[in-house]
């Protein structure tokens, strides 16, 4: 046997052995009665074809491979960004466990979350039970501050009213009458992940706001950072640049930094950081809040208009312009100036694309993500002289598509751009081999575009499963946005080098100096 | 209170939502219709949305059948998002707003379901905008979460069950009150009271003043058969169409007008014990007591005999 105590293969050698070769092979003809392998080939390379791209975009009964999730987890991700606040989602058991690892596996972080657990009997009775000695449970055994309720498809169905549930479980005295359960509708079949997080936050900022109908104008501002995978870094970064602007009064509305990014000291922290819930009621007094990502938060920023703040958003604010515009509305709503030291960074980041000009000028993007930062991605691509060819948001909006569309229009090298909203990734697949590009940037999801057509992936948005860390370093802002730079960079070095390696044959270019 | 909270409280305050309950079959929808086409006339602005997978809440107002309701073309488009709402509202007589929330066919899928998608979707596109009024015409029973809710917080203020003398529309009022009752605790729900459609029973209208004050409401008004009913709807008009003149349409103006004057008036229904129902119905007479009827099975045997 090739595997041994004394020598543990991985499964990657493992299966290479040849033992497991020959089982493996015998496997095949014997029992799983496939086509011929030319046949496989033949209509592998047929889905590479123009043919097949013109039937793929004629498709309308099946969505392949989505870049989207479903609501709850967006609204998991809000909840976790408050203090001390457990998430629970009302439903099927599954759901959650699905949320849980989603964001653990990227994070490599511990993600806690509680389900109620519904079962075929509330199917048919409703969830009331399943609420009522949930919220007793999980106040009991996990002692949170806040519960945020959110909803899976199944409670959704049978149109559970988390509104009437909530009171009656409080009634019964499953929880304090006082106590802070603020809850938001989900349907996992309606939008995506960051529609649940627009209702997760409207749910929780309206529970703390409507309390009372006083309101007194401060000079505080909140800032939405909406949903991210990069959060970690994006907002210690973002409050970096605050210090730097020496902007003292603002809240940050779900502040994910610590919770996902806990030390090994000893101690397990369930909970970390996250905007206090004290801060909550004040943040209803702030003269503005300001969304990072706008298609994260439409109905929470009507919500803040209705309440008479002034309301402002941006599109994951990355690349010079994208900063620009959010660090002049910084100033402009706190009166504070931009300081040297930001104007430093700004001047630092254009002289690193101007040195690399000669390898970023031309270069051709394929780009899939959330709305905001496709958006943003494209925008800085331009900024760089590059192409983003192909850009795809499963849960992009005609509006998305329309401003996509406009910001092409400004730059010259937008000529050659698209825009796919409510695309999938087997549409994406189609586009990479009619059309192919040198870079493909989007999730984990993307190696397998990157296998199927040998377009190079780079990972910059969530998910990423299958590489560690990038979350804790910015992606936004003018020092976020030269860790992006660099990471393209990298990405063409690194094609370059692969592509000029061969002695003799194509080592003629492979310089030591790029 | 700011400026925009105010005005959003006056606004608030001005959209009044009802809703119509009641058996299959009972004559909601007609009885509906006519009570709103009445209401118009009082210049209130009014949207109809219909609850019922078969979309006919709205026949009588758009004088055809609906084609267009919002889960129809919902399943077309592949998804809700992608409707605008100009193309499932319709304006019909009097400019009434009409909206069919449809459904799937018999046997398939979640009616109830539909009902909270075509809800939300009418919320979240502004239908409710520059309206007085918003009704909701609900299927039978309330059968499941998604029936109940134009029920829920901040939805309908007052539920208006559809009733007739006969036993099981009085078994469906008391079933309705039952689920008003769940939600008018932790919301502000009431019942606006009961509106008999008569069948020609026996001691019908005494009957539905009982059952109203068993659920300590009121019989909001008593509406007589007449055949003139049947021929508006048979030319897909309502009676304040088809013969504004007619003795018929005065009872719908009445209807509509002490509807409006109910505004605010609603209660916490108290349904009863299905025993309590039919003691009450033995009162009246209408049904037999367990000795009453083996006396009766007893005479007439021994008649046979």
């Amino acid at each position: 046997m090739p595997q041994s105590a004394d020598k543990v293969l991985d499964h990657a050698p493992l299966f290479r052995e040849p033992e497991y070769q020959e089982m493996l092979e015998n496997k095949k003809v014997k029992y799983e009665c496939g086509h011929p392998d030319e046949l496989v080939q033949e209509i592998g390379d047929w889905t590479k074809s123009w043919e097949y791209r013109e039937k793929n975009l004629a498709r309308e009964a099946a969505t392949i491979n989505p870049a989207k999730a479903c609501q709850p987890l967006g609204a998991v991700f809000a909840g976790a960004g408050y203090e001390k606040t457990m998430s629970f989602v009302h439903g099927s058991q599954g759901c959650v466990a699905y949320y849980r690892s989603h964001l653990s596996r990227h994070f490599k972080e511990p993600s806690s979350c509680v389900s109620s657990s519904m079962t075929e009997d509330a199917a048919v009775f409703g969830g009331l039970v399943n609420m009522v000695d949930g919220l007793a449970n999980t106040k009991a055994l996990y002692d949170p501050d806040m519960i945020a309720v959110s909803t899976t498809c199944m409670a959704e169905v049978i149109g559970d009213d988390l509104n009437s549930f909530i009171l009656q479980a409080k009634e019964k005295g499953s929880v304090a009458e006082d106590f802070d359960v603020p809850f938001a509708h989900t349907p996992a079949f309606v939008g995506s992940h960051i529609d649940g997080y627009d209702n997760m936050q409207k749910g929780i900022i309206s529970h703390f706001w409507n309390k009372t109908d006083a309101r007194t104008e401060t000079d505080s501002i909140n800032i939405i950072p909406g949903f991210d995978g990069f959060a970690v870094g994006n907002v210690r970064e973002l409050k970096r640049i605050l210090a730097e602007m020496q902007i003292t009064g603002y809240t940050i509305l779900s502040d994910v930094s610590d919770v996902y990014d806990t030390p090994s000291d000893g101690e397990f922290r369930m909970y970390s950081g996250g905007t206090s819930l004290a801060d909550m009621p004040a943040a209803k007094n702030a003269k503005a809040t300001l969304s990072l990502q706008e298609f994260c938060t439409p109905k929470t920023l009507a919500y803040c208009k209705e309440k008479g703040q002034e309301t402002a958003s941006f599109h994951y604010p990355m690349g010079v312009k994208g900063t620009d515009a959010f660090l002049m509305k910084l100033s402009e709503l706190t009166g504070k100036e931009i300081p040297e030291s930001l104007r430093l960074e700004r001047g630092r980041l254009i002289d690193a694309m101007a040195d690399s000009q000669a390898h970023l000028h031309g270069k051709t993007y394929a780009i899939y993500g959330d709305p905001d930062f496709v958006y943003a991605m494209a925008a800085f691509i331009l900024e760089t002289g590059g192409e983003p060819r192909h850009c795809l948001a499963t849960n992009g909006s005609k509006a998305w598509a329309k401003q996509m569309q406009e910001l092409f229009d400004s730059s010259p090298f937008g000529k050659e751009c698209q825009v796919w909203a409510g695309k999938d990734l087997w549409h994406m697949r189609s586009f990479l081999n009619t059309e192919p590009v040198d870079m493909l940037i989007g999730n984990s999801y993307g190696k397998y575009l990157e296998r199927d057509t040998g377009t190079p992936l780079l990972r910059l948005a969530f998910p990423i499963f299958d590489r560690h860390h990038h979350h804790r370093f910015p992606t936004m802002f003018y020092q976020g946005t030269l860790t992006v730079l660099v990471k393209v960079l990298d990405m063409i070095f690194d094609k370059f080098d692969l592509d000029t390696i061969e002695p003799g044959v194509t080592d003629y270019s492979f310089d030591l100096t790029r | 209170m700011d400026e925009t909270d105010l005005q959003k409280d006056l606004t608030m305050s001005e959209l009044r939502q009802i809703a119509f309950y009641g058996k299959g079959g009972i004559g909601k929808s007609t009885t509906s219709q006519n009570t709103l086409a009445a209401l118009v006339e009082m210049g209130q602005k009014i949207l109809i949305v219909g609850c019922d997978p078969k979309a006919d809440s709205t026949r009588l107002i758009l004088n055809s059948k609906a084609q267009d309701t919002v889960l129809h073309l919902a399943a077309e488009m592949g998804s809700v998002e992608d409707l605008e709402l100009e193309d499932v509202l319709k304006v019909g007589y009097q400019d009434i707003k009409c909206v069919e929330s449809g459904g799937p066919e018999p046997g398939v899928g979640c009616a109830g379901r539909g009902v909270i998608t075509s809800i939300n979707f009418l919320e979240e596109n502004g239908a409710y905008d520059d309206v007085d009024y918003v009704s909701y015409d609900v299927l039978g029973d309330v059968v499941c979460g998604g029936f109940a809710m134009p029920i829920r917080e901040n939805k309908a203020q007052e539920i208006y069950i559809v009733m007739s003398g006969e036993m099981m529309a009085l078994y469906a009022a008391n079933n309705i009150s039952k689920g008003i009752l769940k939600y008018a605790n932790s919301g502000g729900v009431r019942l606006g009271g009961l509106i008999c459609n008569e069948r020609q029973t026996d001691k019908e209208l005494e009957l539905a003043e009982a059952m109203a004050a068993k659920l300590g409401s009121k019989l909001i008004h008593f509406v007589p058969r007449d055949n003139i009913v049947q021929h508006a709807e048979l030319r897909r008009q309502t009676v304040l169409q088809y013969a504004p003149d007619s003795q018929q349409a005065d009872e719908y103006r009445q209807l509509a007008k002490k509807i409006h004057e109910n505004s605010g008036k609603g209660v916490i229904p108290t349904p009863v014990t299905m025993d309590e129902l039919e003691e009450m119905l033995m009162e009246f007479g209408i049904m037999q007591s367990e000795e009453e009827r083996l006396a009766a099975i007893a005479a007439s045997e021994a008649q046979a005999g």
